[in-house]
């Protein structure tokens, strides 16, 4: 099978998987059964394209011209490849994940669920495979769409509430700025290709460049720079498969994703004349903002929710610094703050459905009754902060690496300075767990279905392994700078 | 021998089978014949497209009297397209008409309802056609009157209100009008459009033209629904019969369009017309306060069909927004649009009209629950409701596109941010909808009584059609936009 088969094949077997979510309604193992094969093909893939990738082959696909000189097109680049492998890598535990949930607390509509589900996963590999932005954008968009129900699946005023905002936030924001943003580079720049060194250089006046890296930015809302931040602890009344896949992984890391193709390969590495600082001073703002609301949040989700906010601003900020180094770190960051932080979701649900619990203060001394949850969640947070032996520790390596080829220091001492947040926020909840004592009463429980449990210590041995075995990512994301 | 003569049967053909259907008088058989008619309509409409397309625009002298003296018929690329276009809903809608009219017009009705159809189809056509200004406000009054009966048609008295509303204002707009053509004549003696578009290059005293310029321009404007002469709109298509709604809102205000483009680049030419009088800043202004203005008057309808209705004066200001931008992607995203919102429009109304067959009511508060009563149409509601939004992907999105292209090409970036705050506007009025279809459960709704005949499939088939149009034309794009494209070289050819 040649690269460019399996390029067009790649995003077809998720939507395979959704139809089949969709046919098998009435025999739910052999549909989430169906589920698992399609993200065993899809890793297969995937895994497959790696070697000439790699080797510095683009593995290129385009349909016919939707408009004009406009044509959907794929080209698999080592970035996209990066992010479509976390994807796919993390759909295998969280449908294992989403079984034992969904069934543990008796949820309605799973067939709906998991068909988005899988649809979702197919809108990430077309943003990850997108050839330009019209087909980035229409990905985007389509993620947007097919995750509404997964945020809306209880159907309650809280729910419509979120699904509410979500919409409001992602797509006026897409729409408002993106847009144009693009509209504008088709006028300036006449493709909209994505081109190792950038398509903007020389096209548009300094004041223009700035503008537009600003559209981007907050255009593409799922990257959730503050002010439109708020459509992510919105999307919290979800279940928590959905908090932990989409909005820890696909939907948020499409985002950040998003912002780096645009700087790597609209604005280039020389960025195309454009003053990065506004950029580089809202991450830094949102970075720290977001920390310290999720220090004082009690709700575990919520909290979870804004260290996202938090995390994602870290590659906001390194990509901006626009040093090949803190580039590379930005990629990393992308890849390990998704094993992290879907593990910590992993273990959010986990708690919800073993004890019913949403606080954080209620947490004390739940590690003894749930250690394997606990133990996992404490190595995600290790990771989350950036501390050996996680993969965390490596992003932060790289980022804080840029910040120093940038000359940069303030952007430094916000890294140094969020990590320490992050301590705050997450150790805590380690140490209620496991050192305070439980609470007198309360029904006794023990950990949570062994399918949830069984996903969560894989995704947080990820964290580990990775560090070990780095090569992979590594080469991904250097072969993002390398010319 | 025929296809020499295919001009001319593409009026004629349902013009004669007006008069027949009410002497067949037997509902099936008016149904037939109208049916056969319109797919005839579709057939030789897309034969001279692509005879247009190979070979040129093709002039046929109706009586073989020829032009300035007789009437020309004239299939220019521009005509082609919205031949295609006219003919095309007509052939879409009357498959299912057939279970949705006999339900919604009392019986003894029915088959005058084919008849006006009919006669509504062919003014329609001949205004597309014709390549003289006479004969348009000719078939302008058949297409009208037909068009009154048909609203009328509904079940509602309050229907009959709105025919009425529509009777005055339709016949004020096409009295100016004729004013209009009548100055044109004054000046240059000649109703051939051609023939007085040379003409008038030569002309010196150019106040008799301004004055035509504003009549024809405000008797379009009426016809058009152009903000703010759209108040008939509303309670037209709200209150007749759905298969009419569906059809006008698919053909008659983008015919009226079509005129007006005509006259603006093709009679008067661009520079004169929309620098003469300020229409430029006057069609952008009008345009830019119908879109959002209407899109936040549609949020607030209690109506399905009422809301669908404002929509739609605010996406023919789209329309008329990229007339007034006046470049080559405005101007594509103009006649695009007159294809994609007529499809996508078309669609929801006819979603609409299944919804009123089935459970009786197109209330937004009686929608609840939908989903599952309803579950595919629920689903092509959503699909067809992102086409009207512009969603990437579907038809409504290509010709966004080429407006804000055409809009930064102007250097006006206000106009960007006011097209796209009124996509942002429908997302709001169409996910009202949804919310109500979806997350909202109406706890004894009844099962819809699935009356699953032969007619009813139909309504289905043709349903399902236009819903999958939407997308389809958002990726494949030679049939909107492509043909689009080759229609605006023609007008910027015709710039004197």
């Amino acid at each position: 099978m040649s690269a460019e088969t399996i390029v067009v094949l790649a995003p077809l077997v998720p939507v395979a998987a959704a139809v089949l979510a969709a046919l098998l309604h009435r025999w739910p193992n052999l549909r989430e059964a169906a589920s698992v094969a399609a993200a065993i093909m899809l890793i297969a893939c995937l895994v497959a394209l790696l070697p000439s990738v790699l080797a510095g082959a683009r593995p290129a696909v385009r349909f016919p011209e939707m408009l004009p000189g406009l044509a959907i097109a794929f080209e698999v680049e080592p970035l996209g490849l990066l992010f479509a492998l976390i994807a796919a890598t993390l759909w295998l535990p969280s449908i294992f994940y989403s079984l034992g949930y969904l069934r543990a607390n008796g949820e309605a509509h799973q067939s709906r669920f998991f068909a988005c589900f899988a649809l979702s996963i197919a809108s990430a590999v077309g943003i990850a495979f997108a050839g330009n932005l019209l087909t980035l954008f229409l990905f985007y968009e389509a993620l947007t769409l097919v995750t509404w129900p997964l945020v809306t699946h209880h159907g309650d005023e809280e729910a419509r509430r979120g699904g509410r905002t979500y919409l409001a936030l992602l797509l006026g924001t897409s729409t408002l700025f993106l847009l144009p943003a693009i509209v504008a580079t088709w006028v300036y720049a006449g493709t909209l290709d994505f081109v190792p060194g950038g398509i903007l250089r020389d096209r548009v006046s300094p004041g223009v460049a700035t503008l537009l890296l600003l559209l981007y930015a907050f255009g593409i809302g799922k990257a959730a720079l503050m002010p439109f931040h708020r459509w992510l602890p919105a999307a919290m009344v979800a279940p928590t498969p959905v908090s932990a896949l989409l909005h820890a992984v696909a939907v948020v890391k499409a985002g950040v994703f998003s912002v780096v193709k645009v700087v790597v390969y609209v604005f280039g590495l020389d960025a195309a004349g454009a003053d990065f600082t506004p950029l580089v001073t809202v991450a830094a703002f949102t970075l720290l903002a977001a920390s310290v609301v999720a220090l004082r949040a009690d709700n575990l989700k919520r909290r979870l929710a804004y260290s996202t906010v938090s995390q994602l601003a870290y590659v906001v900020l390194a990509v901006a610094l626009i040093a090949p180094l803190s580039v590379v770190g930005a990629a990393l960051h992308i890849a390990a703050h998704a094993v992290g932080k879907i593990t910590l979701f992993f273990a959010a649900g986990a708690v919800y459905t073993a004890a019913h619990k949403t606080r954080v203060s209620e947490l004390n001394g739940i590690g003894r009754r749930m250690p394997w949850t606990f133990a996992a969640f404490g190595v995600a947070s290790l990771s989350m902060i950036g501390l050996p032996p996680t993969v965390g520790a490596l992003s932060k390596w790289f980022i804080v690496g840029g910040a120093w080829q940038a000359d940069n220091v303030l952007a430094l001492a916000v890294v140094v300075l969020g990590t320490l947040l992050s301590a705050g926020y997450l150790l805590p909840i380690v140490h209620r767990a496991f050192l305070r004592p439980a609470a007198a009463g309360g029904a006794a429980h023990g950990e949570a279905p062994a399918t949830m449990v069984v996903a969560l210590v894989a995704t947080a041995a990820l964290t580990v392994t990775l560090v070990v075995f780095p090569d992979v990512p590594l080469a991904l994301a250097r072969g993002l700078v390398a010319r | 021998m025929i296809a020499e003569h295919l001009p001319a049967l593409q009026v004629v053909l349902p013009l004669v089978a007006a008069p027949l259907i009410v002497l067949l008088r037997r509902d099936t058989a008016a149904w037939l014949v109208a049916t056969l008619v319109s797919v005839a309509a579709f057939g030789i409409a897309v034969a001279l497209a692509i005879a247009v397309a190979d070979a040129g625009a093709i002039s046929y002298a109706l009586g073989s009297w020829p032009p300035p003296w007789g009437i020309e018929y004239r299939v220019d690329a521009l005509s082609a397209f919205m031949l295609v276009l006219v003919a095309g809903t007509g052939a879409l809608v009357m498959p299912y008409a057939r279970a949705s009219i006999a339900a919604e017009v009392s019986g003894h009705q029915v088959y005058l309802f084919y008849a006006m159809y009919c006669l509504c189809l062919a003014g329609l056509l001949g205004i597309v056609i014709t390549g003289d200004l006479f004969n348009i406000f000719v078939f302008m009054e058949i297409s009208s009157l037909s068009t009154y009966v048909l609203i009328a048609l509904g079940r509602q008295r309050r229907a009959l209100l709105a025919a009425f509303q529509y009777l005055i204002v339709g016949t004020i707009g096409a009295t100016f009008y004729v004013i209009g053509i009548g100055l044109l004549y004054l000046v240059t003696g000649s109703l051939n459009i051609v023939d007085v578009a040379t003409r008038l290059q030569d002309v010196t005293e150019v106040r008799p033209l301004l004055a035509a310029l504003a009549f024809i321009t405000v008797g379009l404007g009426l016809k058009l629904a152009l903000f703010p002469l759209h108040q008939w709109l509303p309670n037209a298509y709200a209150h007749a019969p759905s298969v009419v709604t569906t059809f006008l809102a698919a053909t008659a205000t983008k015919v009226s369009v079509y005129v007006l483009i005509r006259f603006y680049f093709l009679v008067f030419g661009h520079a004169f017309a929309l620098d003469g009088l300020p229409l430029r800043s006057l069609l952008v202004g009008l345009s830019a306060v119908a879109i959002v203005a209407m899109s936040l008057v549609a949020l607030f309808q209690p109506d399905l069909k009422r809301m669908l209705a404002y929509s739609s004066v605010a996406q023919i200001g789209y329309i008329t927004l990229g007339l007034g931008l006046a470049n080559a992607a405005g101007l594509t995203g103009s006649l695009a649009h007159l294809v994609n919102h007529g499809v996508t429009k078309g669609a929801l109304f006819l979603l609409a009209g299944g919804i009123a067959f089935c459970c009786g009511s197109t209330s937004i508060a009686d929608l609840r629950g939908l989903s599952r009563r309803m579950p595919w149409t629920a689903f092509a509601f959503v699909v067809a409701g992102l086409s009207l939004i512009g969603v990437p992907g579907t038809a409504g999105f290509t010709s966004k596109w080429f407006l804000v292209e055409g809009a930064l090409e102007n250097g006006q970036p206000w106009i960007v941010a006011l097209i796209v705050a009124s996509s942002l506007l429908a997302v709001a009025y169409v996910w009202r909808v949804v919310e109500a279809m979806y997350l909202v459960a109406l706890p004894d709704a009844p099962a819809p009584a699935q009356a699953s005949t032969a007619a009813s499939m139909l309504m289905r088939a043709s349903t399902a059609v236009s819903v999958a149009l939407t997308v389809v034309l958002g990726f494949v794009t030679a049939y909107n936009v492509g043909y689009a494209r080759r229609a605006v070289a023609l007008l910027l050819e015709g710039i004197s």
